[in-house]
C-alpha cells in the first residue's frame, strides 16, 4: 500500500501547500464565478427583502399579473399582486438553508458511516454498506416524495428527509479512502503506539480525506437544493404562502402563457444556484486534486 | 542467562485465500509457518530472507498488529498472544515499531510535534503540553534533529530525516524493545550508515533490545549480534553473527551468502545459484521446503520438514544433512571469536 507512485514525489513540495491549491482553484474560472454568484445570491437573499418596500406576503390586487420591467415591481408580480422579487429572495432564504443544512447533515451522516464501514471491516463494515445500497437503489425521487408524503411538511422535516437521501454517496467516497488509507504506514503507527480507535479515525485518517469531502459536500448543496424544489414543485414540500424557489414554480404553472414570467424567473434562479454550485464542486476537486499534492 | 524479553514458540501465520471453486478447500497462504526463536535482553537480532520469507510478517505479528493463526509471544515474561485490545495498550509501550517506508509512516497533515505526542498522548496522559513539547524536543535532539524541527511537515524532510523523525517518534515513551522493518532500506548507501550508526548509537545509550528486520546482509552483519535466516515462513539457520557468517550450515545461508559481491578479487568465491524461484507459499514442498532449490538434496529431505535444532552451542539450523562443508564469506581467523553468552 506505502510507496505508491503518488508518493515519491512528496519531498519535493515546496511548503505552501494551501496557497496551491488556492492557486489552482482561481485559474478555474467557472468555479470562481460560481463563488460569486453564490455570495452575491446568499448576501442578496439575507439583506435583500428588508431593502425593498414590498413584504413577501404583501397583497396588492390592484397591481396583479405585472410583467418585470413594467411597473413599480422590478420584477413584476403575481396572482395576488405580491412582488416577485422580494418572494424569490425570501424564498432563496428557505432554498438555500434547506440546501446547506441538508448539506451539513449528509455529510455529518455519510462521514460517519464510511469512517466506521472503511475501519471495521467485517460484519459491521458490510452491514453498513449494504444499508448504503439499499438506500442507493430506491429512485431518490421516489425515496423523497414517499417520505414527503408520510410526514407533515415543515422546514425541519423537508431538510431531514434531503439529507437522509442524499449521505450515501459521501459514505462510499469515506470509506473507500478509510481502507485504503489505513493499511499505510502512519496508520499502522497510530495502532502499534495503541492509540485508540476514534484517534486513529478522526485525528489521523480524516484530515486526509477532507479533500474528497469537501467536494462532495459541495456538490450535495447543489442537489438538496433541486430536492427540495422538486418536493415543493409538486406540493409536498415548503408549503404556501411561505415561498420557496419550488412552490413559487408550482404556483407559476397556472399561469404559463399568461404570466410566463412567474415560472421562468423561479426557474432561472434555481438553475443559476445549482450550477454555480456544481461548478464550485468541480473546480475544489480540481484544485484539492490528491495526484496534484498527495503527501503535502 | 536471564529470561529472554520475547519468546517466540510455533508462531504461524496463515492467510485463507478466496475460494476458487465452491467445492474445492479454501488454501492457506503460509506466511508464517512454525518460527521459533528467542530475543535476549539487550541484543541486536537480525533477521534476514528474500522478499516474501515473511521476516515482516515476524515483526508485524509480534507486535500483534497481525493476529498469529497458531504459537504463542511471550513478551517480558507476560503470553501476549492473545491479551485483549485493552490490556494490551499497557504493552505496547514497551515495544515500538520503525518502518521501512519513510514517506508512509509520517502522517502528512500532521506537524512533526503532533507525530511524536502521539504516544505521550496515548502513554502518559498527564504530561502538560509544555511538559510534551519539551519532550518532543528533548526526542529529536536524541536522533540528532534541530528542536525547532517540531514546528515542520513530514514532507518538509529528506528520507533520511524521516527516518530519524520515525525513530524519536518509536523511541519517545521509552520502549524496551525495537522492531526495525528495513529500517535503511529505502535510504541511499550514504545515508543508510548514518541511521545504522545512530541506532547502534541508541541501542547502547538506552540499552535497547532491537529486532532487525532486512535483507542487506551487509548492514546485518554490522549492527546484529545474532542472525536468524528465513526461507519462506521459517527459519532456516540461527547462530550468532561471527558463527553465521564464518560457518554457515544451511545451504540457503551460503547461497545467500554467496550472492554478496566481493571487493577483493583475489577472494573470488564460488557463486551458487540457486535454480527455479522460490516455490508458492500456498502449496509449500514437502518435508524441507528448500529442497526444491537446494544443490545438496536427498530423497530423504522430501519425507519430513526438518526441525530447527541446535547442531553446536548457540547455533541452530533447519536441514538434515551434517555433512556439509559450506562455503562461508568470511575465513575463520579474521574475526575473533566471539565468547557465548
Amino acid at each position: 500500500m506505502s510507496g505508491t507512485v503518488a508518493d515519491i514525489p512528496a519531498a519535493s513540495f515546496p511548503p505552501a501547500r494551501s496557497t496551491r491549491a488556492a492557486t489552482r482553484f482561481l485559474r478555474h474560472r467557472l468555479a470562481v464565478a460560481g463563488v460569486v454568484v453564490v455570495v452575491l445570491l446568499i448576501a442578496a437573499c439575507a439583506i435583500g427583502p428588508m431593502l425593498s418596500p414590498y413584504g413577501p406576503l404583501t397583497i396588492d390586487l390592484r397591481r396583479r399579473f405585472q410583467a418585470p420591467l413594467a411597473g413599480p415591481h422590478w420584477l413584476g408580480s403575481d396572482q395576488l399582486g405580491r412582488d416577485l422579487l422580494v418572494r424569490l429572495l425570501m424564498a432563496g432564504r428557505i432554498s438555500l438553508t434547506v440546501g446547506f443544512v441538508a448539506m451539513g447533515i449528509s455529510t455529518a451522516v455519510g462521514v460517519l458511516v464510511g469512517l466506521l464501514a472503511g475501519f471495521y471491516r467485517g460484519w459491521i463494515g458490510t452491514a453498513l454498506m449494504r444499508l448504503v445500497d439499499a438506500v442507493l437503489c430506491f429512485p431518490s425521487i421516489f425515496l423523497l416524495l414517499t417520505l414527503a408524503a408520510l410526514v407533515s411538511p415543515s422546514l425541519a422535516t423537508i431538510t431531514l428527509i434531503i439529507a437522509l437521501t442524499a449521505w450515501m454517496e459521501v459514505a462510499r467516497v469515506v470509506q473507500g479512502q478509510v481502507i485504503a488509507l489505513r493499511e499505510r504506514d502512519f496508520a499502522v503507527a497510530a495502532e502499534a503506539i495503541g492509540a485508540s480507535d476514534g484517534y486513529i479515525m478522526l485525528r489521523e485518517l480524516l484530515p486526509n480525506i477532507m479533500a474528497p469531502i469537501i467536494v462532495a459536500a459541495t456538490l450535495n448543496v447543489a442537489r438538496a437544493i433541486l430536492a427540495e424544489s422538486y418536493i415543493s414543485y409538486l406540493g409536498y414540500g415548503i408549503q404556501p404562502p411561505t415561498a420557496s424557489w419550488g412552490n413559487m414554480l408550482n404556483n407559476a404553472q397556472e399561469y404559463l402563457e399568461s404570466a410566463p414570467w412567474l415560472a421562468l424567473l423561479p426557474g432561472a434562479v434555481i438553475t443559476l444556484a445549482v450550477t454555480s454550485f456544481n461548478f464550485i464542486g468541480d473546480g475544489l476537486r480540481d484544485a484539492l486534486d490528491p495526484r496534484g499534492d498527495r503527501s503535502a | 542467562m536471564t529470561d529472554p524479553l520475547v519468546r517466540v514458540r510455533g508462531l504461524s501465520k496463515w492467510y485463507p485465500l478466496p475460494r476458487r471453486g465452491l467445492f474445492r478447500p479454501r488454501e492457506q497462504l503460509r506466511a508464517l509457518d512454525g518460527v521459533s526463536f528467542d530475543i535476549r535482553r539487550g541484543e541486536v537480532l537480525g533477521l534476514v530472507g528474500e522478499s516474501g520469507s515473511g521476516k515482516t510478517t515476524v515483526g508485524r505479528t509480534l507486535m500483534r498488529l497481525t493476529e498469529p493463526t497458531r504459537g504463542t509471544i511471550q513478551f517480558r515474561g507476560q503470553d501476549i498472544t492473545h491479551l485483549p485490545r485493552r490490556e494490551l495498550r499497557p504493552v505496547r509501550r514497551h515495544m515500538q515499531l520503525v518502518f521501512q517506508d519513510p514517506y508512509g509512516s509520517l502522517n502528512p497533515r500532521m506537524s512533526v510535534e503532533r507525530i511524536l505526542s502521539t504516544p505521550l498522548l496515548v502513554h502518559e496522559p498527564a504530561l502538560s503540553p509544555r511538559q510534551r513539547r519539551r519532550r518532543v524536543e528533548e526526542a529529536l535532539d536524541l536522533v540528532g534533529l534541530f528542536p525547532g524541527a517540531a514546528d515542520r511537515y513530514p514532507h518538509e524532510f529528506s528520507g533520511g530525516q524521516r527516518q530519524r523523525i520515525g525513530i524519536a517518534r518509536a523511541l519517545i515513551a521509552g520502549p524496551e524493545l525495537l522492531v526495525a522493518d528495513e529500517p535503511v532500506s529505502a535510504l541511499d548507501v550514504s545515508v543508510q550508515a548514518q541511521v545504522v550508526n545512530l541506532l547502534l548509537d541508541l541501542r547502547a545509550r538506552l540499552g535497547l533490545t532491537v529486532l532487525f528486520v532486512a535483507h542487506d546482509l551487509a548492514v546485518v552483519g554490522t549492527i546484529s549480534d545474532r542472525v536468524a535466516v528465513m526461507y519462506l515462513g521459517r527459519i532456516v539457520e540461527l547462530a550468532d553473527t561471527a558463527a553465521l557468517f564464518t560457518g554457515p550450515r544451511h545451504p540457503y545461508t551460503e547461497a545467500l551468502f554467496s550472492a554478496v559481491p566481493t571487493i577483493d578479487p583475489a577472494a573470488r568465491r564460488r557463486r551458487i545459484l540457486l535454480q527455479g524461484d522460490v516455490p508458492s507459499p500456498v502449496s509449500p514442498p514437502s518435508g524441507c521446503t528448500f529442497r526444491t532449490r537446494c544443490p545438496y538434496a536427498q530423497s530423504r529431505c522430501a519425507d519430513e520438514p526438518p526441525d530447527l535444532r541446535e547442531v553446536s552451542p548457540g547455533h541452530w539450523k533447519a536441514c538434515v544433512r551434517d555433512d556439509l562443508a559450506l562455503a562461508a564469506p568470511i575465513s575463520a581467523p579474521i574475526l575473533q571469536p566471539t565468547q557465548a553468552d
